[in-house]
């Protein structure tokens, strides 16, 4: 509107430009587990189990977005190539996004919905909190809102894990199904790379190993209370922080990229 | 909280600013008559998402911080201050939105609270401490439940009151 330069320079001790690619990369895994699971959300829209739900799931989801909306502008100004938050969303391959495979597992039912909301809410509890503290100021203003509301959503989903879990032959059953469908997509949220250990030893990251503890601390406890049981299968699968996806991304981003690739640049 | 900003974003993270002048006054005076779009009994600043006003030469500008991150209501905040403020003459207008510090029910008066109440909304707890019950903004019973953590928007949840038996929305504590 004015022209003129920001007022305010990138934080005052910020990171050197070396390290920027990495914490561009870092940035983006981030965001694009809050895009991603923002869409899955917003798949219930109109479909969810009863009206309150609904609206529930959308409310979630939006924080998700908006959240993902911040960290991508500022990957975008760290990356500094002239790319903006909609090039970041819009415009990138699937190989390209470093979501854990996790969030874009399919919604199936509530219970495996929920599940995979439990799972990721707990560890976005600790992940947030970890980064409030960030020697990036950035990055911890953003994380220390977000943290916020994560405890919004971990109180809800951990209520309809207990809900159902606890509840007839029925709901247990497809609470506990779900639970065992979404386990091996768990330890890629607390399993650490070159990438992390970069971001630690800058002061800007925190070591998701270090997230273990306490993610499984809630998880039992929510377990307990849900008379649910942790799968024996020890069988994970990873690969979606370095772009290698389950077959379910390439169709969510389909659905999501298709405006934007089909008519480039199409503003509201 | 050191100063920060994500350069060519209008998204700023700085802290609060509190200079006040005479010019200052007027330009807060005239953002008075903006209103949160989903809540229209409660200005902006009412609510705390105005968080500065100052001049950079002839320009005003504008601090705001969203309530939660993907708050929808934010574009036309932004839309209605830039108008009221063109209404009023100030033609040089720079919107910022700030995240941090984080926006917390704790910023909004006891006024403002009042407000809320007197249209059905249930106001605010302290954040951080634990919730005691909510009284039902119609007939003041503290028999209430909570239906959902999430109501008809993000800050808000849905509660019924068991006594006169109306649903009604929470401003949610954070």
């Amino acid at each position: 509107m004015t022209g003129r330069e920001p007022v305010v320079a990138r934080e005052p001790q910020g990171p050197p430009r070396e390290v920027d690619a990495t914490l561009f990369t870092y940035l983006l895994r981030h965001a694009d587990d809050n895009l991603v699971l923002a869409q899955r959300l917003g798949e219930w829209i109109s479909s969810g189990p009863e009206l309150e739900e609904d609206i529930a799931l959308t409310n979630v989801g939006i924080d998700f977005l908006g959240q993902a909306r911040a960290i991508y502008t500022y990957a975008a100004s760290v990356e500094g190539e002239g790319r903006t938050e909609d090039d970041l969303a819009m415009l990138r391959p699937e190989r390209e996004f470093t979501n854990c495979l996790l969030v874009e597992q399919p919604n199936g039912d509530f219970a495996q919905t929920m599940a995979r909301q439990l799972f990721f809410d707990a560890y976005q509890l600790s992940l947030w909190e970890a980064l409030s503290r960030s020697d990036d100021v950035t990055l911890a203003g953003i994380a220390a809102k977000a943290l916020k509301e994560a405890r919004y959503h971990f109180r809800h989903s951990s209520m309809w894990v207990v809900r159902l879990g606890d509840g007839t032959e029925e709901s247990h059953r497809r609470m506990q199904d779900g639970v065992d469908a979404m386990w091996r997509f768990t330890a890629e949220l607390l399993t650490g790379d070159a990438v992390d250990a970069v971001m630690v030893d800058m002061g800007i990251g925190v070591a998701p190993a270090t997230l273990a503890a306490p993610w499984r601390e809630r998880i039992d406890e929510v377990f307990a209370a849900a008379t649910l049981r942790v799968p024996e299968d020890p069988y994970q699968r990873m690969g979606g922080r370095t772009g290698f996806h389950t077959e379910h991304l390439g169709h969510l981003l389909s659905e999501l990229q298709w405006m934007q690739r089909t008519y480039p640049g199409l503003e509201w | 909280m050191d100063a920060a900003h994500l350069p060519g974003s209008g998204v700023v993270i700085v802290g609060e600013t509190s200079t006040t002048s005479p010019e200052i006054a007027a330009v807060r005076a005239v953002l008075e008559q903006v209103v949160d779009p989903e809540i229209p009994v409660l200005t902006i600043d009412d609510i705390g998402i105005l968080r500065g006003v100052e001049f950079e030469g002839a320009t005003v500008v504008v601090t705001i911080t969203p309530t939660y991150s993907g708050c929808p209501a934010m574009d036309l905040i932004r839309d209605e201050v830039t108008a009221a403020l063109g209404a009023a003459g100030y033609d040089a207008v720079e919107i910022r939105t700030v995240f941090s510090p984080a926006w917390t029910t704790d910023w909004m008066s006891p006024h403002a609270k009042r407000k809320l109440s007197e249209f059905g909304i249930a106001p605010p707890q302290p954040a951080g401490a634990e919730r005691t019950p909510v009284l039902c903004p119609r007939c003041s019973a503290t028999t209430t439940h909570i239906v959902s953590e999430f109501g008809s928007t993000a800050c808000k949840a849905l509660l019924v009151c068991d006594a006169c038996g109306e649903p009604f929305d929470y401003f949610k504590e954070i």
